[in-house]
């Protein structure tokens, strides 16, 4: 556990120290967003509720990508020196995970302050933001490390992740439509599957890294 | 001919499935009618590839256990013919859908957008998606224990995501698709009459087995050229 905590603390280190990577995703989001703004005015409750999850797919996609394609062929063999493949990839999918939520915090925001507010129930929608920037992350953290080993870019990435991404992220659409109209309540049943789809992805994150790790 | 008897059952089933298929009797359903007979080969199809997928997977999942090259070349040539099968079982549905959800009097291409939508239509379309993803994947990595390794990993970790939302999806959505209530696709005992289900289990078979064939001939042609190649 300590292992995973200190893996996790390099990478915020890394973060806090090379804040243009941050800044970088920052203005990604915002950018994008300024183009919907531009393209569309007010739009209505199922265009926002769709423009934001793909908005989030894309941010997520830059997001996840740097976690191991920075990681140059040399530091990835002295990680292999020192770290359990285990706790490597947890510690990566926990990181990647932390920073997601804080880009969906940011994009929900900028999303509220440029699109209007079609929410209902604001303080589950944020739940449901939050649920699905980590269930995008865990999935697009694994593809990374398969497209870093790969060594290929994040183009490749969004290649192999869009096609195993739809059901989650048409689940989400579902879910979180519920959260702008007062006369539905939000399935429970739904939030329950996403959470038993995260945990099945971080299994299989465990059981499948080790194989990709060794050269 | 011990080893080709199953090769001969192919032949005689897939014979026995276009006769019985087209000549036998079929009740009469409104809206269906004649159109029912698809079933033995549109539902085949998917079987077909569902097994193949899963034949593909077994293979990487071995693969990852022992490194042997050959499990390698399986897994990817059993789902390139997984992937033929689910183009056909795809091209069959949709032809199918046009004449008896759509109005058959409108061009296919005109309703295939509403069909689509469908959400065994949409699972049907990620499966493939990411098969063509793992092959892409696959072939875009040039050294070879890394090709066969990275490719087993996506092969399986696509596998296992994709199962569920082939499960799940249906159940969440609305559907057009016969099956609505838990079976994926179709109940094969309450929705098929005993006489189809005469030729539909042997359709099921034969077309299976010639997927199986295919992959064979596919497997023996590329340890040829990876043998010319001196691999």
């Amino acid at each position: 556990m300590s292992h995973i905590f200190s893996l996790i603390k390099k990478d915020l280190l890394l973060e806090l120290r090379q804040q243009y990577s941050f800044y970088g995703l920052l203005l990604y989001g915002a950018a994008t967003l300024f183009l919907l703004f531009m393209a569309i005015e007010s739009p209505e409750a199922h265009v926002w509720n769709g423009l934001f999850w793909i908005t989030q797919l894309f941010i997520c996609i830059n997001a996840v990508a740097k976690a191991f394609l920075q990681e140059s062929r040399g530091r990835m063999l002295y990680y292999f020196t020192l770290n359990h493949p285990t706790h490597f990839i947890l510690a990566k999918l926990f990181y990647n995970g932390i920073l997601m939520l804080v880009m969906s915090a940011i994009s929900l925001l900028f999303f509220l302050v440029l699109m209007g507010n079609p929410i209902d129930k604001m303080g589950a929608f944020i739940g449901m933001v939050f649920l699905g920037g980590f269930s995008l992350s865990l999935v697009f953290g694994f593809l990374a490390a398969i497209a870093a080993r790969a060594q290929q870019n994040a183009a490749v990435m969004a290649i192999l992740g869009f096609p195993v991404i739809i059901p989650q992220v048409v689940l989400l659409m579902r879910l979180s439509s519920t959260a702008f109209s007062p006369l539905v309540n939000v399935p429970v049943s739904t939030i329950l599957l996403l959470l038993a789809l995260d945990a099945l992805v971080i299994l299989l994150a465990v059981i499948l890294f080790p194989f990709l790790w060794k050269d | 001919m011990k080893k080709h008897w199953w090769k001969i059952l192919t032949v005689l089933l897939l014979v026995y499935t276009f006769i019985a298929g087209l000549l036998g009797p079929v009740p009469r359903l409104p809206l269906l009618q004649e159109t029912i007979r698809n079933l033995y080969f549109h539902v085949c199809m998917w079987f077909a590839m569902m097994i193949l997928f899963m034949v593909s997977v077994v293979h990487s999942i071995r693969y990852l256990n022992t490194l042997k090259p050959e499990l390698d070349r399986a897994a990817r040539l059993y789902a390139g013919t997984g992937i033929l099968f689910g183009l056909l079982g795809y091209g069959t549905g949709a032809i199918w859908a046009s004449f008896t959800w759509a109005d058959p009097n409108i061009p296919i291409l005109d309703s295939f957008s509403t069909i689509a939508r469908d959400p065994k239509l949409i699972g049907a379309a990620v499966a493939l998606l990411v098969y063509a993803a793992y092959m892409i994947l696959r072939d875009s990595i040039n050294d070879i224990d890394k090709r066969a390794r990275i490719s087993a990993v996506y092969n399986i970790f696509a596998f296992v995501l994709l199962f569920p939302a082939i499960w799940i999806l249906p159940r969440v959505l609305p559907s057009l698709h016969p099956g609505n209530d838990g079976n994926p696709a179709l109940d094969v005992k309450n929705d098929i009459s005993a006489d189809m289900r005469m030729v539909f289990y042997p359709a099921v078979l034969g077309w299976t087995l010639l997927g199986v064939w295919i992959t064979q001939l596919k497997i023996r042609l590329q340890v040829l050229v990876d043998k010319k190649l001196g691999l």
